[in-house]
């Protein structure tokens, strides 16, 4: 390779990497992958939704699906809620990455840290938590009912879902724009101010666009994972959707209706059109800029009145989507808790059964979450690499591949990998690979592989090629410029994909409760569902779902610490 | 080369250390059932049984069969444990049960009521029974000055309008032998418009089983219509509910089998024949499980104010037709889901309508305007509440057939799906009609 750089650095104009047999390799490996724990495991079990019953192929089930209305209602419902939840969402994270990245804010670290842990919803505890503190007869509205005489039906049908998918999922945006906002050369808005721009026109002109990669990566994650979502519409009640269509039609008792696949088929279509036109919206547009560091762009002081809207709106925002650990909390600690703003009574007897009976659950979730998260990221960066830096035909179908992901149910992932590993044993081991605990690792990182793709193509996006050309012509080989300069240049981004995938894997709940084995390879978001089943488990539920919360939220705290840490030499250095 | 690490070796050498394989000694349970019942099985036996160890797979009834039916034989849990018959049905179509006269308990009553509490071929024993009934929220009956509703037919009341919560009988097996219990109780029609007048009644049709007695333990819901141990449960765990059986009830057993091709199938038979054990079943009123046992309780120790299963039994006027419910069942499912789940917000606003047109005729009884309003409300009434497949469609096993054939068929497909489309936008326009019917019949009554 050493002997490629200096006829590199001759050529006129740098060209990209090319199709050089390294970049095959690394292609040919992710397409490996992809092939084999992805679009095997899934077209072994949608590939019923294509075959009649004599196994011939047959579009006749598509024509089936467009003759009943109930599924055009359910395509307009699930297009509106995810529409409205993208709306609400930027709404939310918007402000609080602008306040926070912008300005000398007290307590930013601890608002970005906070403003992720709403994707920490615990299957089954959040929903139900949202339901005691919202819920027609949660604490607000008995609240509301007693004081004011009127209650708010914030937690019914289409107008729920969306609520509860905005405060749930808006942490995609924030943590995308966040990472892409430090990433924005300070110089480009001194430029602005030297110009005379300030105040509104100067996010609404120079910064907001600059930030638009993660921003777009960010609300196309939201709406993709909207239109996909099935637990929230079913928790809620609501059905005239069409994830929940497809998964009443899979898994009611004894059928195997191919309507259920047909629309499982044309969810993964459209989640993979809305994508491609999220990628669209960026592609022919240049958003690199050269100068790069966290300390690059102003932060400013908010004066009096100011800083008190500012923490006055963050207090109110905070409170809202917090609400389901709060009410989590309050669950943990509750006797009984029925009809009332709190419970009646406390215990710490539930945190006694979680440590007695399932400390084993919290170290298989970090064990798998972290395992799964680092190959999302190396997977990420690979492809992100592929298609922004070198010309490799048809490599941004490796984009649009890891994509389908997003949109597969974690049911349909999970019984494909059964059929396709039955009878596969380890290697080096007698053990069945269907029994092992590797398969929901990686389950996990299938199915996030998306947030830590769009993440790894955002930052990499943000980084201009003429540094990486500015060392090779410097006589760094390939692998040198993307070790030494590439991947330290947008680790903010790789950190923000990590850390998505990592806790979003660890409430991860269909495809564990299919490939669970054994007591002994649970991970905690098995245990929260099987305490939920009963009466008597929905305090230890709750109190293991706040572990989850803790652990993962430290987690959080933690790589972003690292990260500001990491920041600062590049500070004091410009 | 320069190349990107390979996370396979770190993965290899994770996978050979942290793989315990089941050893020999184990047997292995899947199960819907909750873990205070598990953990206390798990505990007794081992207890008795030191060198066998239970290990638990707690998954939902769907993916218990779906976990069942895609591993190799050999290589299969040992036993499974649910309420659902229907999913034992399903497990036995595909000749993945095996029969264990062995285990059977000598004291077990061959029925319940007219239910035979093991089945008829032997592949699968009951080992605890369930009868159905409504659970409510003292709190909230209180706060909403509701009275406590005594019978099925009580919930069709206006004053339970948006307090009542049922779950999907196509998502629940223990909901649809409650519909069932009611059709078989009712006849078909009058059945099904009872059925949809409660229906318009409910705040919710929840997708899970447990999403009802949760809704009402913690006071969303103010009354559900449960199978018992929910209500008993959470009576006896100290929440505000209470539980009665409504004198349409039907009793049946949940189940436990051996699953063919077990790893371990002597030990699990030894498993299987304690649950249904006089030990095992004595388990069974520990007040956070609160099940009913099969054995009959002159052989156990039964705590005080424990409801009679024999009796309710005894009393309830619905023997259950098991035949009859399999026959149609697919027919039951896929109506209530055209008709209610799908529709819940339509139905509900035609019951409303017709609650308020109902509520203006009582309060000025007499006039020629009202006699119109009263039978313009009788139609609404019509329209909201008839099935839409009548008793002699549902006896016609042409129709029945078609619900049984193979959906993977594309013309059975469409013409399932034609059914379903018409049904879906019968029920839709019929409840439009019955709303605009009842407002009519308010509009007129002066």
């Amino acid at each position: 390779m050493a002997a490629d750089a200096p006829a590199r650095a001759a050529a006129p104009r740098f060209r990209k990497a090319g199709a050089g047999w390294g970049a095959w390799t690394v292609a040919a490996a992710v397409a490996a992958f992809l092939l084999v724990f992805l679009l095997v495991p899934v077209g072994l079990v949608i590939f019923t939704a294509f075959v009649d019953e004599t196994g011939g192929l047959t579009l006749g089930h598509f024509a089936n699906f467009f003759d009943q209305s109930i599924f055009r209602e359910s395509f307009f419902n699930s297009l509106i809620v995810s529409l409205g939840s993208v709306f609400f969402a930027s709404l939310i994270a918007v402000p609080l990455a602008y306040l926070t990245v912008r300005f000398e804010f007290r307590g930013a670290l601890l608002i970005q840290t906070l403003g992720v842990l709403p994707l920490i919803m615990p299957p089954f505890v959040g929903a139900v938590a949202l339901q005691l503190i919202f819920g027609r007869n949660g604490s607000v509205n008995l609240l509301l009912d007693e004081h004011f005489g009127f209650k708010v039906p914030i937690m019914d049908g289409l107008i729920g879902v969306t609520f509860v998918e905005s405060i749930h999922y808006f942490p995609f945006i924030l943590l995308n724009l966040v990472a892409s906002m430090r990433n924005i050369d300070g110089a480009m808005e001194e430029s602005a101010l030297n110009l005379g721009a300030k105040g509104f026109r100067l996010f609404r002109r120079i910064i907001f666009p600059l930030a638009m990669p993660g921003f777009l990566a960010g609300a196309a994650l939201v709406f993709v994972k909207v239109f996909d979502d099935l637990g929230t519409p079913l928790v809620m009640g609501v059905t005239n959707m069409l994830a929940p269509q497809a998964y009443l039609r899979i898994t009611s008792v004894g059928i195997d209706d191919p309507l259920g696949y047909v629309t499982s088929v044309l969810m993964i279509a459209f989640s993979i059109f809305a994508l491609w036109m999220a990628g669209r919206v960026t592609k022919n547009r240049d958003y690199a800029t050269l100068q790069k560091g966290g300390g690059s762009l102003q932060r400013r002081r908010l004066n009096g009145w100011e800083s008190l809207l500012a923490y006055g709106w963050i207090g109110l925002v905070l409170f809202v989507v917090l609400a389901p650990h709060l009410g989590i909390l309050l669950m943990s600690f509750a006797k009984v808790w029925s009809f009332s703003v709190l419970p009646d009574a406390y215990t710490l007897d539930h945190y006694a059964n979680v440590f007695e009976n399932s400390q084993q659950m919290i170290g298989n979730t970090l064990l798998y979450c972290v395992l799964a998260a680092g190959l999302d990221v190396l997977i990420g960066t690979a492809i992100a690499w592929l298609i922004l830096r070198t010309t490799l035909p048809a490599r941004r179908w490796l984009d649009y591949l890891a994509s389908i992901a997003l949109a597969i149910p974690g049911l349909v992932l999970a019984i494909g990998y059964l059929r396709l590993f039955k009878g596969v044993d380890l290697p080096f081991t007698d053990t069945p690979v269907v029994t092992s605990w590797v398969l929901i690792m990686l389950a996990y990182a299938v199915r996030r592989l998306p947030y830590a793709l769009r993440a790894c193509m955002a930052a990499l996006q943000q980084v201009h090629v003429s540094l990486e050309e500015a060392a090779q012509s410097l006589g760094a080989t390939r692998w040198r410029t993307v070790r030494r300069v590439m991947v330290p240049l947008m680790a903010g981004g790789m950190l923000a994909g990590f850390v998505t995938s990592f806790i979003t894997a660890a409430v991860e709940l269909s495809a564990t409760l299919l490939l669970t084995s054994s007591e002994s390879n649970a991970p905690m978001s098995y245990g929260i569902y099987l305490y939920m089943q009963s009466v008597s488990g929905r305090g230890p539920g709750a109190a293991l779902g706040v572990l989850a919360v803790v652990v993962v939220g430290v987690g959080t705290w933690a790589s972003h610490h690292f990260a500001e840490r990491t920041r600062t030499p590049e500070r004091a250095a410009s | 080369m320069p190349r990107f690490p390979s996370l396979r070796p770190i993965a290899f050498s994770l996978m050979a250390m942290a793989l315990g394989a089941a050893h020999a000694g184990t047997v292995t349970v899947v199960t819907s059932f909750p873990k205070e019942l598990t953990d206390a099985y798990k505990k007794a036996f081992e207890a008795a049984n030191p060198a066998t160890k239970i290990e638990v797979l707690n998954k939902n009834t769907t993916a218990s069969i779906a976990y069942i039916k895609e591993l190799p034989a050999g290589q299969r849990p040992d036993v499974m444990w649910a309420s659902a018959p229907d999913a034992f049905e399903v497990l036995a179509r595909d000749k993945l049960l095996t029969a264990a006269p062995e285990v059977k308990n000598p004291h077990t009553p061959a029925r319940i009521g007219n239910y035979p509490i093991n089945d008829p071929q032997g592949l699968y024993y009951g080992q605890a029974l369930a009868g159905y009934g409504i659970m409510w929220n003292t709190r909230y009956l209180a706060a909403n000055k509701l009275p406590v509703p005594k019978e099925w037919s009580d919930l069709a009341r206006p004053e339970y309008f948006g307090h009542v919560a049922i779950s999907s009988p196509s998502r629940s097996g223990t909901t649809h032998l409650t519909v069932e219990t009611m059709l078989q109780g009712e006849g078909w029609d009058k059945g099904w418009t009872q059925l949809l007048e409660i229906m318009g009644n409910c705040a919710a049709v929840t997708d899970r089983s447990f999403g009802v007695p949760d809704g009402v333990n913690s006071g969303q819901y103010g009354i559900g219509m449960v199978i018992d141990f929910f209500g008993l449960a959470g009576k006896y765990s100290g929440f505000p509910v209470e539980f009665a059986y409504p004198s349409v009830t039907a009793v049946v057993p949940a189940n436990i089998g051996l699953v063919t091709g077990a790893k371990n199938a002597d030990e699990a038979k030894k498993f299987i024949a304690f649950t249904l054990s006089k030990d095992g079943q004595q388990l069974l009123f520990d007040p956070k499980i609160s099940r009913l046992p099969v054995l009959p309780y002159a052989d156990l120790k039964v705590p005080a104010g424990y409801p009679d299963i024999q009796a309710v039994a005894k009393k309830a006027k619905v023997q259950f037709d098991s035949e009859l419910s399999e026959s149609r069942y697919q027919v039951v499912v896929s109506l209530f889901d055209q008709m209610v789940t799908f529709r819940l917000k339509e139905l509900q606003a035609a019951t409303k309508a017709i609650h308020e047109a109902d509520k203006k005729i009582k309060a000025k009884a007499g006039g020629a305007a009202n006699a119109q309003a009263a039978e313009l409300l009788k139609q609404a009434r019509g329209f909201a509440y008839a099935p839409l497949v009548g008793q002699d469609n549902v006896k016609n096993e042409q129709f029945l057939e078609l619900f049984r054939k193979n959906r993977r068929d594309v013309a059975v497909s469409k013409q399932l799906t034609g059914q379903e489309e018409l049904w879906a936008n019968k029920a839709k326009s019929n409840y439009a009609k019955a709303t605009e019917l009842a407002g009519q019949a308010a509009a007129l009554v002066k």
